[in-house]
């Protein structure tokens, strides 16, 4: 089973969302998606501060399988992006959760939509 | 559910991630994709190969059955042993199938085919043979394990029996040696140095076993397709099919146009496209740029004429994209590449990508 922290929001596409205390939020993508994906080698991250709306391709990850879309989960700006995946993509496989978060929003709206860690792993169970 | 290699339960428990494969249940990897390709570039890996299907052909007349069947030239094959690699044709010069052929005595040859291909290629090969009395056995009661990278060689040496063990450490690239039960050949699908082990199923995990404690890493299909592709090999059914001629596929080199008078199925077909000269062509492609060239992006040359890549991945020793392409006759020096609505410039290289461990390009 992969790993879903109970602290952390979800979306159906694979995203989780953390809410920080100046509520901004951080987006990254789950522990069962960089499964799926297998080996990560490049990663193309968004423009900062540009305006996005909830489930823009806003990230497009590139592995030995596949390419894969990182879509945002909320609308807002981008505040922040993680420059550190541009040369260590690898960092999503090994630590997806923690130093491999993909960018920072301000949202624009509130988070009602995002699933709770329950309903993200029924959600993967049935794929 | 597929078939079943007799490695199946020892792939399990190397925690393989199985997928289906021309209907069979194969490893496509056991951890890491990237880590068992640097693996079998730097030391060594082995692969069950299994799937794939060992043909015996025997006869007064199976030398001229397959310098009639295969579009090389078995007379090419001097010594007891060699090996050739070849494409089987049909009477339009479409692959049936890539194949490799070893001549086993005068009136003995081994075939190793696809596995997705078996049935239509044993369908063909039968309905040839019998005009030569040429007798076709499919063996599947023997396995074939791949032990491929830099220290495979030293790796499978003291698994072999005392007989067999000078002999294949004797063995020149493109060579096997057997005693009764074990075949060994100096070849492989990664680009490096290697044996292709053919032995009977019963054994084969208990070889298996014996090269994991020798600290030989099993490899999946997902590593295996990178490092056939870095070797500038082709994938039957991916860069070739019956629709393509070896001339359409990069596989030119494999066609025995000479001796002149030997008739091959095919020879005809693939003479006129020749003559006429206006046939696609295979490129094989470097990504300068970020992104992974994938089948079926499509590729627009010089001029606007339009064609696409059949396989490509990110090529984990050079660090960038690779592929191989089909494209209308030219000469290139470079193509564009559509990657996701982006158009990204390829640059034209001659293949192999990666021999050796050593990048090519």
């Amino acid at each position: 089973m992969s790993n879903i922290p109970q602290e952390l929001k979800y979306t159906k596409t694979h995203e989780w969302v953390r809410v920080e205390n100046d509520d901004t939020v951080t987006v990254g993508i789950t522990d069962h998606a960089q499964e799926l994906l297998g080996d990560i080698v490049f990663i193309e991250l968004p423009e900062l501060n540009i305006q996005v709306n909830a489930k823009d391709e806003v990230v497009v990850i590139e592995s030995v399988k596949a390419a894969g879309d990182v879509y945002s989960p909320l609308s807002g700006e981008i505040i922040a992006i993680n420059d550190n995946l541009t040369d260590s993509p690898e960092l999503v496989n090994s630590s997806p959760y923690e130093e491999a978060w993909l960018f920072k929003i301000k949202p624009s709206e509130t988070l009602d939509n995002l699933l709770k860690p329950e309903e993200y792993a029924l959600h993967t169970s049935h794929e | 559910m597929g078939n079943k290699t007799y490695l199946y339960n020892n792939h399990l428990q190397s925690n393989a991630k199985i997928v289906d494969f021309g209907g069979w249940d194969m490893p496509l990897h056991y951890s890491s994709q990237l880590n068992e390709h640097h693996q079998v570039r730097k030391s060594a890996g082995m692969f069950d190969v299994s799937h794939m299907t060992v043909v015996d052909l025997s006869g007064e007349n199976v030398g001229y059955f397959l310098s009639y069947l295969l579009a090389n030239d078995v007379g090419r094959l001097k010594n007891v042993g060699k090996a050739l690699y070849s494409c089987m044709l049909n009477e339009n010069g479409g692959v049936i199938d890539d194949l490799i052929v070893y001549l086993v005595s005068d009136t003995q040859f081994r075939l190793v085919v696809n596995a997705a291909t078996t049935e239509k290629d044993l369908a063909w090969i039968r309905k040839h043979a019998e005009d030569f009395k040429v007798d076709v056995k499919q063996r599947d009661d023997l396995a074939i394990i791949a032990v491929q990278g830099p220290l495979a060689r030293e790796k499978v040496k003291p698994l072999l029996s005392a007989d067999l063990q000078e002999s294949a450490m004797e063995l020149k690239p493109f060579n096997a040696a057997w005693n009764d039960e074990v075949f060994v050949g100096r070849t492989g699908y990664t680009g490096e140095d290697g044996f292709e082990v053919i032995l009977p199923e019963q054994q084969a995990p208990e070889f298996w076993e014996a090269l994991l404690a020798a600290d030989v890493a099993p490899i999946g299909l997902g590593a295996r397709d990178t490092l056939r592709l870095e070797a500038g090999m082709n994938l039957y059914g991916i860069d070739m099919d019956e629709n393509y001629s070896p001339l359409e596929a990069g596989l030119t080199w494999t066609v025995a146009f000479k001796p002149e008078d030997r008739d091959f199925i095919g020879r005809k077909a693939l003479e006129a496209q020749q003559e006429k000269a206006d046939h696609e062509i295979m490129l094989a492609l470097v990504l300068e740029d970020k992104g992974v060239l994938r089948g079926h992006q499509t590729v627009t040359v010089e001029g606007g004429g339009i064609g696409q890549i059949t396989s490509g991945t990110f090529s984990p020793t050079i660090g960038k994209s690779i592929a191989f392409a089909r494209v209308p006759a030219g000469k290139y020096e470079q193509v564009m590449v559509t990657i996701r609505n982006k158009q990204l410039a390829a640059k034209v290289v001659k293949p192999p990508f990666v021999r050796n461990g050593k990048i090519f390009v």
